[in-house]
C-alpha cells in the first residue's frame, strides 16, 4: 500500500520524453528547423519507419519459410505412384544483375539527395540571419535521378519477368518460378512505394510546401529505400543460392 | 526535447474540423476513428450473432424451413459458421478493444493531443471498413460465402471448384483478410509509435495505466502476427487464381484432377496458426488490461503486482508466439514436436495464473463498488478462469487428439476468445461511456443486461465441453440423426433456448446505448473517481483532448486509498499529493 509521503521533488517529475519552455511557432510559418518540433517530429518518423519496416520483414521471413518448406516436399506422381521432388531450380535472367546494380546506384543517389536536404536544412538556420547567403542549390537534381533509376529497376524487373516468360517460366509452370515472380512482385510493389513517397516529396517541393515536411519524407523514405535495395539483394541471393 | 509544447503546438495545427464530411467521416481525430472502429464492430457483431442464432436453429430443427431465408442446406450451414467465425475473430474481437476504445483512449491516457500519425489512423479504419464491407459481399456473389472455416484451411479453400462458396465468395473472403492485415499493420505501427514516443512529461512506461501496457503488447503481436497471415493470404490467392502449387498437392475434385501438385495444406496451416495463435491474445489482451483497470478503480485499492501485471502480459505475447503447433496436433507431427509445443502452451498458465491472482488480490479486502463496469470485470476474470481451465486439457496431445473438432474446443476458445473479451468490450463501454458521450448509462437496464448474458453465456457453452466429451463433432450441419448422439438433443435444444436468452439480452445493451446518449443522466468528468488522465479533461474531451494544455505526470495509476490523502484517490496529475511507494 502506497503512502503520503511528499518527499518526491515536485519540480521535476520523473520523465523519459521532456519539455522545454519554448513557445511553439505556427505551423506554415516557413522552415521550422530550428525549432525543436523538427527534431521531434523527425524521431517519430524514423521510429514509425523501423516499426513499419519491422511488419514488412515479417512478410518476407513468411515468404522465406514457406521458400524453404516448399523446397523440400516431395509430390506424387500418379503414372508411376512414386513420390518425387518438382523443385526444378528457375535459371534466372542475367537481366536481374543489371537491375541489381541500378537499384544499387539508386541507393547511392537517395543517400545524396537526404544528406543535400539535410544540410540543406541546416544551411537554412545560417541563411536565417540577416546578411548571410547560403547557395545550397544541388548542381545535380539527386531525388529525380533516384525515381528515375528507381522506375528503370522496377521496368528491368518487368523485362525480367518477360524474359521468363519467353523461356517457358510462368507464374504456375513450377513452385521455384513461383516463387521467383512472387518474390521479385513483392518487392517491386514494396519499391513502388518508395517511388510515391519520393514523388511526393518532389511535388511538395515545387509547391513549395514547408520545407521540414519535405525532409522528413525524404529522411524516412531514403530509409527506407535502403532497406528496399538490401531486401533485393537478400531476395536474389535467396533465389540464386538456395535451391 | 519539446514533446510536450509540440503535442500542444500540433494540437492547435490541426484545428478541429467543422464540415461533417471532415470531422466524421473523414476525420484524423482519434477520438472520432475510435468510435468509428467501435460502431463498425457493433454492426459486425449483430451480423455475427445473427449467424450464430441461424446455426443454433439449424442444429436443432434441422428440416425447418426459415420466414425469407429458406431452408439451410449443409453447405449453408457451412457458409454461417465460416462467415460467423470470419466477422466475430476479425472484425469484432480485433476491432472494438483495440481499434475502437484504444484509439479513443491510447492518447489520452499517456496524455498526447493525438496518435502519432493521423492520417495513417484514418486510412487503417478506412481499410478495416472496406475489409468489412467485401467480406459482406461475399454473401452476395454467384455460389454465396465461402464455406472452409474461419481457419482457411487448403484444398477446400485453394480450389474454385471444391464447393458452392469456393469461387467468387473465397476470393473476396481473402481479399478482405488481406486488407484487413494492412488496417491492422498500420494500426499497429501507429500505437507503438504512439506509446513510445508520445507520453506526456512524468509518464514513464511504468506509471502507464495497465490498459495502455495491454494496447502496447497487442500491437507488438499485431505488427508480427498481420504480416504473416498476409503472407499466407497473397499465396492463397495465387493458389487459386493463379494456378501456382504452394498448399495444394496433387487431388481430385468431382472425380477430375486439378491442376496443382506438391503443394501442403501444412504449410498453411503453420503460416496460419503463426498468426492465429497470437491472435488469441490480440483479442483478449486489452480485455486483461481493462480487466485490472476497472478492478482497481472499483475495489478503491492499487492493483495488486502492477509489474507482475506487466511482465505477465509480456510473457503471454511472447509465449504465444511459440505454441501455434498445439493447433495441429492432428496432423501427423513428430511426438517430440508434440510435446515441445503442448510444453510451451502448458507455460503460458503460469503468467495467466499471475494475472488471476492478482486480480483476486486486488478484490480481496477492497471496498468493493459493484457498479456495471466492474460486475463485466468480474465477470470477465470468471470466465478467464472457466475457460482457461479447458486449455491446459487442450494443450495435451493425448486429450487433444480425442477432443479435437469437437464441441469442446467450441465451447473452450467460445469461453475464453469469445465472451471473456467482448465482456471487456462492455466493461469498457459502461466505463467510458459517460467520458465518451457526458452521459451515464441506465445503472437498471445495465444490471439486466450483466445477469442475463453472464448465466446466459454460461449455458450456451458450459454444456458445450460435455457435447464435445460425449463425441459431438462441431461444424457437422446436422447431428440428430445420428444414433449415438441421440442423447444430446436435450442439451442441444438447452444451448439453443440459451442462445435465444442471451441474443435477447443483446437489446438491453443497445438500447441502453443509444437512449442514454440522449437521454442519460448528464455526466460529471469524473464519474468514477478514477485516477488516470483521461478523468482530468472535459467531458467529451475537446479536439486536442486537453484543451491547449497538456498534462504533467507525477502519479502512478492506480493510487487510491492513499493513507493520508485528502480523498481515497490521487490523481496521476496531482502534484501535491505525491504517493511515494
Amino acid at each position: 500500500m502506497a503512502s503520503y509521503t511528499p518527499t518526491v521533488s515536485l519540480d521535476d517529475p520523473r520523465t523519459s520524453t521532456g519539455g522545454n519552455g519554448v513557445p511553439p511557432p505556427l505551423r506554415g510559418n516557413g522552415d521550422d528547423f530550428g525549432s525543436p518540433f523538427f527534431d521531434v517530429r523527425l524521431r517519430r518518423a524514423r521510429l514509425g519507419l523501423v516499426v513499419g519496416l519491422t511488419g514488412i520483414l515479417m512478410i518476407f521471413i513468411s515468404f522465406t519459410s514457406a521458400y524453404v518448406v516448399r523446397q523440400g516436399l516431395p509430390t506424387l506422381d500418379p503414372r508411376t505412384n512414386t513420390l518425387l521432388h518438382d523443385w526444378f531450380p528457375v535459371p534466372l535472367p542475367r537481366l536481374l544483375l543489371i537491375n541489381t546494380f541500378v537499384l544499387l546506384i539508386s541507393s547511392f543517389t537517395m543517400e545524396l539527395a537526404r544528406r543535400h536536404a539535410a544540410r540543406k536544412a541546416a544551411f537554412a538556420q545560417v541563411a536565417a540571419v540577416p546578411g548571410v547567403s547560403v547557395d545550397a542549390n544541388e548542381k545535380v537534381s539527386w531525388l529525380a535521378l533516384t525515381v528515375v533509376l528507381g522506375l528503370s529497376f522496377l521496368t528491368g524487373q518487368g523485362m525480367a519477368w518477360r524474359e521468363l516468360a519467353a523461356s517457358g517460366f510462368y507464374v504456375s509452370s513450377s513452385p521455384s518460378s513461383s516463387f521467383v515472380y512472387l518474390l521479385t512482385g513483392m518487392h517491386g510493389v514494396h519499391l513502388f512505394g518508395g517511388v510515391v513517397a519520393l514523388l511526393t516529396a518532389g511535388i511538395a517541393s515545387l509547391l513549395r510546401r514547408p520545407a521540414d515536411s519535405q525532409l522528413i519524407v525524404l529522411d524516412v523514405t531514403g530509409w527506407y529505400w535502403h532497406f528496399m535495395a538490401l531486401l533485393w539483394v537478400y531476395i536474389l541471393c535467396l533465389l540464386e543460392f538456395v535451391h | 526535447m519539446a514533446t510536450r509544447e509540440f503535442a500542444a503546438h500540433e494540437a492547435h495545427a490541426h484545428a478541429a474540423p467543422q464540415g461533417f464530411i471532415r470531422k466524421w467521416v473523414f476525420s484524423l481525430d482519434h477520438k472520432v476513428i475510435g468510435l468509428q472502429y467501435y460502431f463498425l464492430a457493433l454492426t459486425a457483431v449483430f451480423v455475427g450473432m445473427f449467424l450464430s442464432l441461424l446455426m443454433r436453429i439449424h442444429l436443432i430443427w434441422p428440416n425447418i424451413t426459415l420466414p425469407l431465408l429458406g431452408d439451410i442446406k449443409p453447405e449453408t450451414y457451412l457458409t454461417l459458421v465460416t462467415m460467423h467465425g470470419t466477422i466475430m475473430v476479425f472484425f469484432v474481437l480485433t476491432t472494438a478493444p483495440q481499434g475502437g476504445f484504444g484509439n479513443y483512449f491510447l492518447p489520452i491516457q499517456i496524455g498526447a493531443a493525438d496518435m502519432a500519425f493521423p492520417v495513417l489512423n484514418m486510412l487503417s479504419f478506412w481499410v478495416t471498413a472496406l475489409a468489412f464491407i467485401v467480406m459482406l459481399g461475399a454473401f452476395f456473389v454467384t455460389g454465396g460465402a465461402p464455406l472452409h472455416g474461419w481457419t482457411g484451411y487448403p484444398p477446400l479453400s485453394a480450389l474454385q471448384s471444391a464447393g458452392p462458396g469456393e469461387g467468387a465468395g473465397a476470393d473476396l473472403w481473402v481479399i478482405s483478410i488481406a486488407l484487413f492485415c494492412i488496417g491492422a499493420l498500420m494500426s499497429a505501427l501507429n500505437f507503438i509509435t504512439t506509446t513510445l514516443d508520445m507520453r506526456a512529461k512524468g509518464m514513464t512506461m511504468m506509471r502507464m495505466p495497465l490498459t495502455c501496457w495491454a494496447w502496447f503488447i497487442t500491437a507488438i503481436l499485431g505488427l508480427l502476427a498481420f504480416g504473416v497471415l498476409f503472407s499466407a493470404g497473397i499465396l492463397l490467392l495465387l493458389d487459386r487464381n493463379a494456378g501456382t502449387s504452394f498448399f495444394v498437392p496433387l487431388v481430385t475434385v468431382n472425380g477430375q484432377l486439378a491442376a496443382h501438385k506438391g503443394g501442403s495444406p501444412l504449410l498453411w496451416q503453420h503460416l496460419f496458426w503463426f498468426f492465429g495463435h497470437p491472435e488469441v491474445y490480440i483479442a483478449i489482451l486489452p480485455a486483461m488490461g481493462l480487466c485490472s483497470q476497472l478492478v482497481s478503480v472499483f475495489s478503491r485499492k492499487p492493483i495488486f503486482g502492477y509489474k507482475a501485471m506487466v511482465y505477465a502480459m509480456l510473457s503471454i505475447g511472447l509465449l504465444g508466439f511459440m505454441v501455434w503447433g498445439h493447433h495441429m496436433f492432428m496432423s501427423g507431427m513428430s511426438p517430440y514436436t508434440a510435446f515441445a509445443f503442448s510444453v510451451m502452451t502448458m507455460a503460458i498458465g503460469v503468467p495467466s495464473a499471475i494475472k488471476t491472482f492478482n486480480w483476486l488480490g486486488t478484490l480481496w479486502g477492497g471496498r468493493i463498488r459493484l457498479a456495471s463496469p466492474m460486475l463485466f470485470a468480474i465477470g470477465f476474470v470468471s470466465l478467464f478462469v472457466s475457460g482457461g481451465i479447458s486449455g491446459p486439457f487442450l494443450a495435451q496431445p493425448t486429450l487433444d487428439i480425442p477432443l479435437h473438432d469437437t464441441a469442446f474446443v467450441t465451447g473452450h476458445f467460445h469461453l475464453i476468445m469469445g465472451v471473456a473479451s467482448i465482456f471487456g468490450i462492455f466493461a469498457a463501454t459502461y466505463y467510458w461511456f459517460p467520458k465518451m458521450f457526458g452521459r451515464m448509462m441506465n445503472e437498471n437496464l445495465a444490471r439486466w443486461h450483466f445477469w442475463l448474458t453472464f448465466v446466459g453465456t454460461y449455458c450456451i457453452f458450459m454444456p458445450m465441453h460435455y457435447a464435445g466429451m460425449a463425441g459431438q463433432p462441431r461444424r457437422y450441419s446436422q447431428f440428430t440423426e445420428l444414433h449415438y448422439l441421440e442423447q444430446l438433443i436435450p442439451l442441444n435444444t438447452f444451448i439453443t433456448f440459451a442462445a435465444f436468452v442471451t441474443i435477447t439480452a443483446q437489446f438491453f445493451f443497445i438500447f441502453n446505448l443509444f437512449w442514454s446518449m440522449k437521454y442519460g443522466k448528464k455526466a460529471s468528468d469524473n464519474p468514477w473517481e478514477a485516477t488516470t488522465l483521461e478523468w482530468t479533461t472535459a467531458t467529451p474531451p475537446p479536439h486536442d483532448n486537453f484543451a491547449g494544455h497538456t498534462p504533467v505526470v507525477y502519479n502512478g495509476p492506480y493510487e487510491y486509498s492513499v493513507p493520508g490523502a485528502p480523498r481515497d484517490y490521487v490523481m496521476q496529475t496531482d502534484p501535491t499529493t505525491v504517493a511515494a511507494h
